[in-house]
């Protein structure tokens, strides 16, 4: 579609986008409030920030997110890569069809579900619920995510090439990190990401899955949001919008560098 | 992303070197992360389905026949025997899970219609701009989509609440307030919002790669722009309109998180059942006894997703 945008075209625009950023817009010029009320404007103040940083709870509940986003990210990417080089590359195996519906499935599953699936099978073995099982759980949900963005890579990445090096005497797995892998490596770190901040965000599979001493950070703004709107919870998601913001563009800002500086 | 159309050629040498039946390093590749799906997805399936049979009882864990493995063979019938259908029983007699399944349905299926009649455009929109803003106005739609889903409801508690932005806004217009929050109205607000960018991406990959040619054509044989939308742009997104459709429609009947802030005391819906049988009425059979109801509604739109996402990965 060549033809410019028709001033109907430029309305949808203008209305969606601003459906879309006016709720967080508001939600982080409140943060930002003097007055412990949402609709008074008291004066620009950073006092919530301050506060927060003063509410161990809070920072407890930051840390268990980060260490548990951290350790299933990666586990969940390495898995989501090999999951993607058996579905683009294997051909037919047996069991693909059960393989490829497995890693389908939980991306539109609904999550109580699969919080609820899990938590049976940690309470049928037995073992006590906290970090490693919120961070297996956190793992087999974003790493269907992190599958589906190498995929869409490694199907458009001409094999010939890693064929060349094995022919050439590589063993496989040589042939693979040295010719695949850096020429899927944005793919990757964008599936390291997307898996991070989908486990950074999540609350209800963490809240089946997690038990004392590992309550995540969305499991307590949770259950703040439940007693009403607060500035300190405003905060909070201003924090964590601008880091996963922040981490987002930078990602796209270096992928449109590289693009424009390849010929 | 260039559409060739013709599908690569397969590869007849692929695997000759190796011997027969043996299966080749990239099947291999799969073996760990198959496992894994099948340890921490396939069999926690089953044992929801194994407790959906089970009773409550009073003790931790809540629910019985537990196996006894000590028992031999003897434990293992024991266990089959006391298997039952009494949670569906319970859940067929009490009302409110039919209500709670029906109205879970019927705020998906508005939700996925609104959504498409508020995506449809902005997608459109965005694909008529230049390259370079299309870009900006793409990166513009997924930023949502990375940042929490919690705060982005969260968000909507503080305009809608009944002293809250809107109601502040139409006073300052004139006009009188209206009570939102813990409506169904807000719920659907509430999908709408958090799953847009789950209904434009789809839209946009479809409309972005229609040859703009197609529409002169249209054009030069006589359609008006409106006929050659009906006519020509909109068929040729249908699998765009279905690919987002499904991935709206099918976790939104399940959704706990927006019913549970936005929503009021009335609002039924199965993610929040399960979740109050769950946690507040520990009654584990009964939830599990919803999940697979439900879950066996979704079985049909999941298996339809799959296999567009199949085809979609093997088009490129």
């Amino acid at each position: 579609m060549r033809r410019g945008p028709s001033a109907f075209n430029i309305a949808a625009i203008v209305l969606g986008m601003g459906f879309l950023y006016l709720p967080i817009v508001l939600l982080v010029i409140y943060s930002f409030n003097e007055s412990r009320l949402v609709t008074v404007w008291g004066g620009f103040s950073t006092r919530w920030y301050v506060s927060l940083f003063q509410n161990e709870q809070l920072l407890a509940a930051a840390w268990v997110t980060l260490r548990v986003a951290f350790v299933s990210a990666t586990l969940a990417t390495i898995l989501g890569t090999l999951a993607a080089l058996g579905l683009v590359r294997a051909g037919r195996f047996r069991g693909r069809t059960l393989f490829s519906s497995m890693t389908y499935a939980p991306l539109v599953m609904p999550e109580v579900i699969l919080g609820l699936s899990l938590l049976l099978l940690f309470v049928s073995v037995g073992v006590a619920r906290g970090f490693w099982t919120v961070m297996i759980a956190h793992t087999t949900l974003t790493l269907c995510y992190a599958t589906v963005v190498v995929q869409a890579r490694l199907v458009s990445f001409d094999e010939a090439l890693e064929e060349a090096a094995r022919d050439l005497g590589a063993p496989p797995w040589k042939a693979f990190a040295l010719v695949t892998l850096p020429n899927i490596a944005p793919a990757v770190a964008a599936a390291w990401m997307l898996a991070f901040t989908l486990s950074l965000d999540d609350l209800v599979i963490a809240s089946f899955t997690s038990g004392p001493g590992a309550t995540t950070l969305p499991i307590r703004i949770y259950s703040a949001v439940r007693l009403g709107v607060s500035p300190e919870i405003n905060a909070i998601s201003t924090l964590l919008i601008g880091l996963v913001a922040t981490g987002v563009i930078a990602v796209y800002l270096l992928n449109m560098r590289r693009r424009t500086a390849a010929p | 992303m260039s559409v060739t159309g013709a599908p690569r050629p397969r590869r007849p040498w692929k695997g000759l070197g190796r011997p027969r039946g043996q299966p080749s390093s990239e099947a291999r590749a799969a073996y760990a992360p198959f496992l894994w799906l099948a340890v921490f997805f396939l069999v926690p399936f089953l044992l929801v389905a194994k407790l959906s049979l089970s009773d409550v009882v009073l003790a931790i864990p809540p629910y019985a026949p537990r196996l006894d493995w000590s028992q031999g063979l003897g434990g293992v019938i024991a266990f089959v025997r006391a298997l039952d259908f009494d949670a569906y029983a319970r859940m067929g007699q009490d009302g409110l899970y039919l209500a709670a399944y029906l109205s879970s349905l019927k705020f998906a299926a508005v939700a996925t219609v609104i959504l498409l009649l508020v995506g449809y455009p902005l997608a459109y929109g965005m694909a008529r701009c230049r390259p370079s803003v299309r870009q900006a106005l793409l990166m513009a739609v997924i930023l949502p989509f990375w940042t929490s889903f919690l705060i982005r409801v969260y968000a909507w508690i503080a305009i809608l609440k009944p002293a809250g932005l809107l109601n502040m806004a139409l006073a300052q217009i004139g006009l009188p307030p209206v009570d939102i929050l813990n409506t169904d109205t807000a719920v659907y607000i509430g999908l709408v919002y958090a799953y847009l960018p789950f209904m434009v991406l789809p839209l946009y990959a479809v409309l972005e790669r229609q040859e703009a040619g197609l529409l002169e054509a249209a054009a030069d044989l006589g359609c008006t722009p409106l006929q050659s939308f009906w006519r020509v742009t909109f068929p040729l997104s249908i699998p765009g309109v279905m690919a987002g459709a499904l991935l709206c429609f099918i976790p939104m009947v399940g959704e706990f998180v927006i019913p549970d802030l936005l929503g009021g005391s009335g609002t039924l819906m199965l993610g929040k059942t399960i979740w109050t049988e769950f946690f507040s009425n520990r009654d584990w059979p009964v939830a599990s006894a919803v999940a697979i109801v439900l879950l066996a509604t979704l079985v049909i739109p999941i298996l339809l997703f799959q296999r567009q996402q199949t085809k979609m990965m093997e088009q490129r």
